[in-house]
């Protein structure tokens, strides 16, 4: 079945939007954990699993991050992985950047917005 | 903890990072792509696909990637890890040019040229620019 013409952008618009919900979620979960490569020296693997499994809002990252790989799915039944990969990875490339200095506070400079839009049409042009 | 630079471990992972996504969702397409269509009116049937071999592979090859991307997320921004894994994309291409001899457009070419320059941007940058605590303060905070 080929996907109509409302049907793709509203297809790669949720798997944009759900991963970058998981993404920004999963990131500020793992930024209040820690560094896992410090936990596991401290207190060995059972302990980075366990700083991990105990955090609330890695569960809620993960269930967004289940919701886009479903929403992949679909799309990918639909349409070409040239169209959605691409699309999907340059879009939520952005959406995380935005993301992540509005929620994360994390500093995107000059240099990290470069890099994001550089890296975002790079994608777009070696689906071609 | 904040890194400037990244050692040859946290190096290694966001490597594989890299390599898992294009070679998992390759698995997956090709898995997709030879099931009869499923309807937007079934979504559950879904759930059916991924028992088979191709999406089985490709969702192990995500798992690895998962684990990789939280440990590379403890120690490094959103905003460092998803452009320094976009070279994942330039590899395969190389890959396919120079091993399996597919030929490459200028199109191609130009993405490459910019997702390799884009990289090169944020790894002259920092790692971390948030806070984040410390390791002892976080581990205590579990065991309690």
């Amino acid at each position: 079945m080929i996907a109509t013409y409302w049907q793709a952008p509203l297809m790669i618009a949720t798997v944009v939007i759900t991963s970058s919900i998981g993404e920004v979620l999963t990131a500020g979960a793992m930024k209040t954990i820690g560094d896992l490569d410090e936990i596991r020296a401290r207190a060995g693997m059972k302990g980075a699993i366990k700083a991990v499994v105990t955090c609330p809002l890695f569960f809620i990252g993960i269930f967004f991050m289940a919701a886009a790989f479903f929403s992949l799915l679909l799309a990918l039944n639909h349409m070409n992985l040239s169209l959605v990969g691409p699309a999907a990875a340059s879009l939520t490339l952005v959406t995380n950047t935005i993301a992540a200095k509005l929620f994360l506070k994390e500093n995107v400079d000059h240099r990290r917005w470069a890099a994001a839009i550089l890296v975002c049409v790079g994608v777009y042009f070696l689906a071609h | 903890m904040s890194h400037a630079r990244l050692t040859f471990q946290q190096f290694l992972i966001l490597a594989f990072v890299s390599i898992s996504v294009p070679l998992g969702d390759a698995c997956l397409s090709r898995g997709m792509t030879s099931l009869p269509a499923i309807s937007l009116a079934h979504p559950l049937s879904l759930i059916g696909a991924v028992f088979t071999p191709w999406i089985a592979l490709g969702i192990l090859l995500l798992i690895g990637y998962f684990a990789s991307y939280l440990t590379a997320l403890s120690w490094a921004d959103l905003t460092y890890v998803m452009p320094a894994t976009a070279m994942g994309n330039v590899i395969l291409a190389l890959l396919a040019h120079f091993w399996l001899r597919e030929a490459i457009s200028w199109q191609r070419w130009l993405g490459v040229a910019l997702i390799t320059v884009g990289v090169a941007f944020v790894a002259q940058g920092p790692v971390n620019t948030t806070p984040t605590p410390n390791a002892a303060d976080a581990q205590k905070e579990v065991e309690g």
